[in-house]
């Protein structure tokens, strides 16, 4: 065999095929396989509400797409290099997102009629064949009928278990074109399937099946390897988002010493903070379904009341209906951690498809004058640190926080430089459990000077108190209608949200120079997206700056003093126009929008192109 | 002396008073409910520290503030959702949930019955007063048909709720009843309440000498309770009746009302057994309209107990097995998961 190898240094693959073939697991498994060599890399899993569409209809299409590098990786990419196409339904999806030239890997089976006819191809045209995508490199495979070759042998499988494999082929054809070893994929079925003898080897033997074909078939003549990436020295791990976000609350109760308990009602795309919590009983967590979101939050109420660690998760939807309770955490002024994975919408909306447009109903959705602190997470590893600081900010200054992140970065993938216990700090609390000097009484809102007050917890002989939703007389902590007092009360709420400014990092400049032309603004999820456009645009010689904001109230101090050393400040967000209008609001600069509200990540080129446009 | 009066003052009802003006109105039961609360809460063997009471949003709702424990009032109709997570991460402490018939069955009917079936170790007191007090007159839950009130000017054409029937199908693990005028009873059923482990459901019939005055007359005025109220015993033979003259005995499935002066002899009588969930079944559905003919007196006092695992109890002790068995959780470990690589 003559085949030769080439190093390239930047891939896109998406895949892609009907939910029930096994995408997402096909790309988590080269995810991993990519990571452990070092290459840096982000992936952006793209899958249907439903959890069955249709077989082979066009809103059936689940993709999962991941962007790899010897360069340092910000996004999943803006377009595909490679798309693996496992039927007619997955190509119509994906092709508009593939460059020109670009190679499409198809299953021929996943072309017959009836998944013509089901992706919507009109009579007797069937793209694999007639000639519409001659600008690519087509490579047909017949993957189901190589999958049963392969499993021959394996008799007691029938038809549908042995075609559920198909997946594997693909995966293992991949290896192959990429130089990969199977490894790790091997030890990852050994996992899943290790009771299961029939299927596990049945699987092995079609991964294998699928890299020997591409060894043995002399069609193919290339292999690619992408090398290892520069990244800072250090060990890393893969991480997804949720995944992260659990671990920095772990880590949180960890350092601070107090139990964890999660109040909690599944939701898309939040469920998995709840699957992934539940696993670690070993750190004492406790996690509890509730019956309703209400319950969630409030459950997480009584908890943090008793001290422990309140913790809620939700969507959009469920945070609105937690509203009330939130009010509630303000008033009562315990910790308590709400954590938004935001999602499309309003209402019901696009449950698998990400947006950032929860920014203004964390900032004003709530009834009379209810300030929160807000922070927000920017890529999949970042909701670790932001996690912590949720807690810390909670705990140190007794108050709800609100933690916003979304369906982008709660499912991507990224490689993650991961802490050492020792690295992390301690967060320091203390219980009220005796008077000071001077106190002949316990007094629950007699604040500190950062206007915190005092926690004394239940259980403590002599600090019975009650606390409640009612307007409270400053200090006493008892029912007030008293004008003077509520206003009081009212500003000194905010006075201690306004606070944490004092007790939070102060915000940089993430690339570009400091004073210039154009300021990129962003948060959240757009991270990746921005910066690789600035670095680009950097490249071309434009001055173009980007920073990030994690700490979206109170603002870091500075942040007005940043912004106003720009001539222009451009804020892209995937909503229509959010954090703008509060940047407007508090800075009285001149603003300007780029928004995008399609359920899918701004893109790099798109940024550039706007860029270009304003200077 | 022993140590025991050294280190725990004996305490009295007043110790459990608070320095808050009580702004119920004048003549409403729940000053009896209150004064039964405090009575009992120094003879249950729990400091007062570890006593919490948790209310929603209503007149009853007011309770926390009443009494000096820790206490926390809250949202309308959550009081028991709170009250779950402060009794799943603290099972020590002695949870009261003070709840109404608007705050605990209509915008709060959902996190009650949940809390039912986990059966955490708390105590629901339910004050039913069968309308909304504090919204000033609107009927409820627990609102008979038919009834006038401000937003039913020509009669109410809600179907009410039996609350104990509900608490019955919500799997609850004790069910009793009680009334604001018996303050005896009522601190016997708070007594019981205290005592069970699990989840207690009592209802308290509470008058609302305001909207809906006279709603329970029937059942603790003197010249008409003894032949309207039937007060259940454990063991004992369901009786009732000015002289306790009339019983009642089960016809296979179906309660009868026996004159005890005619020819029925106290031997066929239904004897009232608190943990036999079947009779539990037939007993919470003797819940006539007291103004129809021929109607079963209303029972109170403990319909139902059993015994079922705490929701808190088996949550810790998942933990605890997951930690006797993999050992207590590694930071270091779990960061660092399973699959790593170096970048030199």
């Amino acid at each position: 065999m003559n085949t030769h190898e080439e190093v390239v240094q930047d891939v896109v693959i998406k895949f892609a095929g009907d939910s029930g073939d096994g995408m997402q697991l096909t790309g988590q498994q080269f995810t991993n396989n990519t990571a452990l060599l070092g290459i840096d890399l982000a992936t952006f899993p793209d899958f249907p509400a439903e959890i069955r569409a249709p077989i082979g209809t066009v809103p059936g299409v689940s993709g999962f797409q991941v962007h790899f590098s010897s360069n340092q990786v910000f996004t999943p990419g803006d377009i595909c290099d490679v798309l693996v196409i496992m039927n007619a339904a997955a190509l119509k999806v994906n092709l508009k997102s593939l460059k020109p030239g670009g190679r499409i890997i198809a299953n021929i089976e996943g072309f017959d009629n009836k998944n013509l006819r089901l992706a919507n191809y009109p009579e007797g045209v069937n793209p694999l064949e007639d000639g519409s995508l001659d600008s690519y490199e087509l490579i047909k495979i017949d993957v189901t009928k190589l999958t049963r070759e392969a499993l021959k042998d394996f008799t007691d499988l029938g038809t549908k278990e042995r075609d559920r494999a198909k997946n594997m082929f693909v995966l293992g054809f991949i290896y192959w074109m990429y130089n990969r070893k199977l490894d790790n994929t091997i030890d990852f079925l050994e996992e899943k399937f290790g009771k299961k003898e029939t299927i596990l080897q049945s699987n092995i033997k079609v991964l294998q099946a699928g890299y020997n074909y591409g060894d043995t078939t002399e069609a193919f003549t290339t292999r690619y390897t992408v090398e290892k990436a520069k990244m800072k020295p250090g060990l890393y791990r893969s991480i997804m988002g949720n995944q992260a976000l659990s671990y920095g609350l772990i880590a949180a109760t960890e350092k601070s010493g107090l139990p964890m308990f999660l109040g909690t009602y599944p939701i898309t795309p939040a469920s998995d903070i709840l699957h992934e919590l539940s696993k670690y009983k070993s750190f004492g967590i406790r996690t509890f379904q509730a019956e309703d979101e209400i319950a969630g939050i409030t459950s997480a109420i009584g908890a943090s009341y008793g001290g422990s660690i309140g913790v809620t998760t939700t969507s959009g939807p469920g945070m609105a209906l937690k509203t009330e309770a939130m009010g509630l955490a303000v008033m009562l002024e315990i910790p308590l951690v709400i954590i938004n994975i935001q999602r499309g919408g309003p209402s019901t909306g696009l449950p698998t498809k990400t947006e950032q447009s929860d920014l203004m109903q964390a900032y004003y959705g709530r009834n009379g004058e209810c300030p929160m602190p807000i922070i927000a997470s920017a890529t999949p590893s970042d909701c670790f640190d932001v996690a912590f600081e949720a807690v810390r900010i909670a705990l140190q200054h007794m108050t709800p926080v609100i933690l916003l992140s979304d369906g982008y970065i709660a499912n991507g993938a990224e490689p993650w430089r991961f802490p050492q216990s020792a690295d992390l700090p301690n967060i320091a609390i203390s219980f009220k459990t005796t008077l000071s000097e001077g106190e002949n009484k316990f007094l629950p809102y007699k604040r500190d000077e950062k206007f915190v007050r005092p926690w004394a917890v239940p259980g403590t002989a002599g600090f019975e108190h009650r606390i409640g939703g009612l307007e409270k007389q400053d200090i006493t902590g008892n029912i007030s209608y008293d004008a003077d007092n509520h206003q009081h009360m009212v500003k000194i709420r905010q006075a201690k949200v306004d606070a944490i400014a004092n007790f939070i990092p102060e915000q940089k400049i993430e690339c570009g120079p400091e004073k210039g032309k154009v300021l990129i603004l962003g948060w959240g999820s757009t991270f990746g997206a921005i910066k690789s456009a600035v670095l680009d645009l950097n490249a071309m010689g434009h001055t173009v700056s980007h920073a990030h904001i994690r700490y979206m109230r109170p603002f870091p101090k500075n942040l007005g003093d940043i912004i106003k050393n720009f001539d222009h400040v451009l804020i892209p967000e995937i909503n229509n126009g959010q954090l703008v209008k509060i940047i407007r609001d508090q800075y009285l600069v001149d603003a300007k929008a780029y928004n995008k509200i399609m359920g899918i990540p701004i893109t790099k080129g798109e940024l550039i192109e706007k860029v270009l446009k304003m200077i | 002396m022993s140590t025991d009066t050294l280190t725990a003052p004996i305490l009295t009802a007043k110790d459990f008073a608070t320095d808050q003006e009580v702004r119920w109105c004048p003549g409403c039961g729940d000053y009896s409910i209150l004064a039964q609360v405090q009575k009992v809460m120094p003879s249950i063997g729990v400091p007062k520290e570890n006593i919490v009471i948790i209310s929603g949003i209503g007149c009853s709702s007011r309770f926390p503030y009443y009494m000096n424990t820790f206490g926390m009032h809250s949202i309308h109709g959550r009081a028991t959702a709170v009250a779950s997570g402060l009794k799943a991460t603290r099972p020590e402490l002695s949870v009261w949930i003070v709840t109404g018939d608007g705050d605990g069955l209509s915008i709060g009917g959902n996190h009650t019955i949940h809390l039912l079936r986990r059966n955490f170790d708390v105590n629901i007191l339910l004050f039913n007063n069968q309308i909304y007090g504090l919204t000033k007159g609107q009927y409820s839950p627990t609102s008979e048909e038919n009834k006038i009130t401000k937003s039913t000017p020509v009669g109410s054409i809600d179907h009410p709720f039996n609350p104990m029937a509900l608490a019955m199908g919500a799997d609850a693990t004790f069910i009793a009843r009680s009334m604001d005028r018996d303050p005896k009873h009522l601190q016997a059923m708070l007594t019981r309440s205290h005592q069970h482990k699990g989840a207690s459901f009592l209802e308290i019939y509470q008058n609302c000498n305001i909207f809906n005055d006279g709603a329970f007359e029937i059942f603790t005025e003197k010249g008409s309770k003894l032949n309207e109220v039937i007060f259940l015993e454990h063991g004992q033979p369901l009786v009732f009746g000015a002289v306790k003259n009339k019983g009642i005995k089960l016809d296979g499935l179906r309660p009868v009302i026996v004159d005890l002066e005619e020819a029925a002899s106290t031997d066929d009588l239904w004897i009232h057994d608190e943990n036999d969930f079947y009779k539990a079944q037939i007993l919470v559905r003797m819940f006539d309209d007291p103004r129809v003919e021929g109607h079963f007196p209303r029972p109170f006092g403990v319909f139902y107990a059993t015994e079922r695992a705490c929701y808190e109890d088996v949550m810790r002790l998942q933990i605890e097995e997951t930690i006797a068995t993999k050992g207590k959780g590694n930071l270091d470990a779990l960061l660092r998961g399973k699959e790593v690589w170096e970048i030199a």
